[in-house]
């Protein structure tokens, strides 16, 4: 926990500095707008943070998103009746991506950089094959009320996160977790203390899909059909991660710490925004601070090759 | 000096993907740029074409020769077990300014030249030492530099800038018979990537660096030093696209980078043609069949008039499928 610690003294320096310029941000209503604005982010942060803990990476989530976001719209086609089905449909399109993912970077062993690189090529490609280079139908009013509407003054967004954060941190808690962040720092030990590689790390990629699917879902409702819903998003997610100390590699770093990265992200493009950071700069501004934090928290934090024999021994 | 081990170590009765991958991990790229060229025949051949027309050959050479100087560039980071996501932007960047400095006077193109090197030499540098000295992983520094290039364009350039002279656009379209000017510059960049690789110092430690940095280290070679040359190196080669890519188009342009996909294409086209991702085993011939791959695959879909869109879904196939197959050759040994 001692990784994950400056995140959150990051994070809480950008929201008092939002505070300060807007005194409305910390009231529940502009609050739990911020909240769900991050939502998706976060929730594909916690599903990257799978990935990337058992030493891989998942760079297919953001055409995945567009991709289920666009399968959604067509098959919906504004009627009612659709949504719930569609809805199943999407919640399962994720995991099996994410299968195949798996499969193919342990059984195949094609590295998962590679892998997911040719899904997200394979994805784009058949989706605007499929829908001939324009997204066409429309989301039902149902299907949008996840994204946009609430439970009275709680948006969906928000319950949809808390639901899914809970659900990272019990994973990562229990024996799945143990094993998979043995698997991410020492694969051939986790191995050979009865690990199942192989088999977490495709379940890990399983989690990443699902995780991109409820992000889709969240996005589709909030921000509508197009066929850039997606674009950036895994490097977004990547550094999120990274930026809450997880260590691209695999082995260390924790849940909670991924999703306050994701957070931190989001704090820093509403900061720049009310400092009228014009929306041409802030890339490089971005740029510049994820360069910075991960600098930091590289040089601050000295390798700890005790804390990592705990853990293969526990595993 | 892995590679030349790992030549000894391949038995004489291996299965075919070992002797095929085994020995020289450029080798099964030729073999499938073989195969391909004969498919393209056939299938010109059934749609009433000839697939080695002068149009043709020209056609390929013409779109290989920019993925392939950017990729020559990333093949000497990633053998030094690196990586760069910044040359997308790069290539957009150093266009800009390439033709900006020219302003369609020829006696200025010496000095846009110039300029273009130093701009890329020294986005090398800053990701080289944000890699080596701040200790942040590769993926992360050179996405966050790109992020930086982005946010300059996005500022500074709304669409096209500048003008390159008649005399600096026979670089992108003149030809010598067959071959153009553009395919040479690929020719010369390769064969100089190939020297420094396997005549020079400097090319065996950044195998030995790519292979294993500690080992490298505790052997006397400055590490830190290496992998700073390699994307200085990396850059360079991006800027010498970006060059090519502002004589093709007359003009700099700030998305002429991110539309060609020059990041994670030329990544795909070096880890196509067998190097390996975590660093350490591949060279520079594998990476220009890899790009010859992928051009000849583009000059089948166009004569076949399939939708672009059905290139990437094929593009993602090939490259899957030759990664499993170098895996499955590797392990066997």
């Amino acid at each position: 926990m001692r990784r994950a610690l400056p995140i959150f003294v990051v994070l809480a320096g950008l929201l008092v500095a939002i505070a300060i310029v807007n005194p409305y941000f910390m009231e529940p209503p502009a609050f739990l707008a911020f909240v769900k604005r991050a939502a998706p982010l976060v929730i594909l942060a916690a599903g990257q943070y799978f990935v990337i803990v058992s030493g891989e990476f998942d760079l297919s989530v953001g055409s995945l998103v567009t991709a289920e976001v666009v399968i959604a719209a067509r098959l919906i086609d504004g009627s009612a009746e659709a949504t719930w089905p569609v809805l199943a449909l999407l919640i399962l399109l994720g995991p099996l991506v994410g299968l195949v993912n798996g499969i193919v970077s342990t059984v195949l062993r094609v590295p998962s950089f590679i892998t997911t690189l040719a899904m997200l090529l394979i994805l784009s490609g058949a989706i605007f094959l499929w829908t001939g280079g324009a997204p066409r139908g429309a989301l039902s009013p149902e299907f949008r009320e996840i994204g946009r509407g609430g439970l009275g003054p709680v948006p969906w967004s928000v319950v949809v996160l808390v639901v899914v954060a809970a659900a990272a941190v019990w994973t990562m808690r229990a024996r799945f977790g143990h094993t998979l962040i043995a698997a991410g720092d020492n694969d051939r030990a986790a191995a050979l203390s009865g690990v199942r590689v192989a088999r977490v790390r495709t379940v890990a990629f399983m989690i990443s899909g699902l995780s991109a699917a409820v992000a889709a879902i969240l996005l589709g409702g909030f921000a509508g059909v197009s066929a850039q819903v997606g674009q950036g998003l895994e490097f977004q997610a990547i550094t999120a991660v990274v930026l809450g100390g997880v260590v691209l590699g695999g082995g260390r770093g924790s849940v909670v710490a991924a999703m306050a990265g994701a957070f931190t992200l989001e704090a820093l493009f509403t900061l720049l925004n009310l400092y009228g950071v014009s929306g041409a700069l802030e890339p490089a501004v971005q740029g510049v601070i994820i360069i910075a934090a991960v600098a930091l928290g590289a040089v601050s934090l000295p390798r700890r090759n005790r804390g990592r024999l705990v853990m293969e021994g526990k595993s | 000096m892995t590679q030349q081990v790992k030549r000894l170590t391949v038995p004489a009765g291996a299965s075919f993907l070992q002797r095929l991958t085994g020995d020289r991990p450029a080798r099964p790229v030729y073999v499938a740029l073989a195969l391909l060229v004969l498919l393209g025949w056939l299938l010109f051949a059934l749609d009433g074409a000839w697939f080695l027309s002068q149009e043709n050959i020209v056609g390929i050479q013409q779109r290989s020769a920019a993925l392939g100087i950017v990729a020559v560039g990333q093949t000497l980071v990633i053998l030094a077990g690196s990586l760069d996501l910044s040359v997308a932007y790069l290539i957009s960047l150093t266009s800009l300014v390439a033709a900006e400095i020219m302003a369609g006077a020829g006696a200025r193109v010496p000095v846009a030249i110039a300029a273009v090197l130093a701009v890329s030499a020294l986005a090398g540098l800053v990701n080289g030492l944000i890699v080596t000295k701040l200790r942040v992983h590769a993926f992360i520094a050179t996405l966050g530099v790109a992020l930086i290039i982005r946010g300059v364009l996005d500022e500074r350039y709304d669409g096209p800038a500048g003008n390159v002279p008649e005399s600096f656009q026979h670089l992108g379209y003149d030809r010598i018979g067959p071959v153009p000017v553009s395919a040479l510059l690929l020719a010369a960049v390769a064969a100089s990537a190939a020297l420094l690789l396997g005549r020079t110092r400097l090319g065996y430690r950044i195998y030995a660096v790519g292979g294993d940095a500690e080992v490298a280290r505790l052997s006397g070679v400055r590490t830190e030093r290496v992998i700073v040359t390699a994307h200085v190196l990396c850059s360079i080669c991006a800027g010498i696209a970006g060059l090519l890519l502002a004589s093709r188009l007359g003009a700099g342009a700030p998305t002429v980078g991110t539309d060609g996909g020059y990041d994670l294409e030329s990544i795909a086209a070096v880890v196509l043609g067998g190097t390996a991702l975590a660093g350490g085993r591949g060279g520079v011939a594998g990476t220009v069949g890899g790009v010859l791959v992928l051009a000849v695959l583009d000059s089948i879909f166009n004569q076949l008039e399939i939708d672009s869109f059905a290139k990437d879904v094929v593009r993602g196939v090939v490259l899957v499928a030759a990664l499993a197959i170098y895996a499955r050759g590797r392990r066997k040994q």
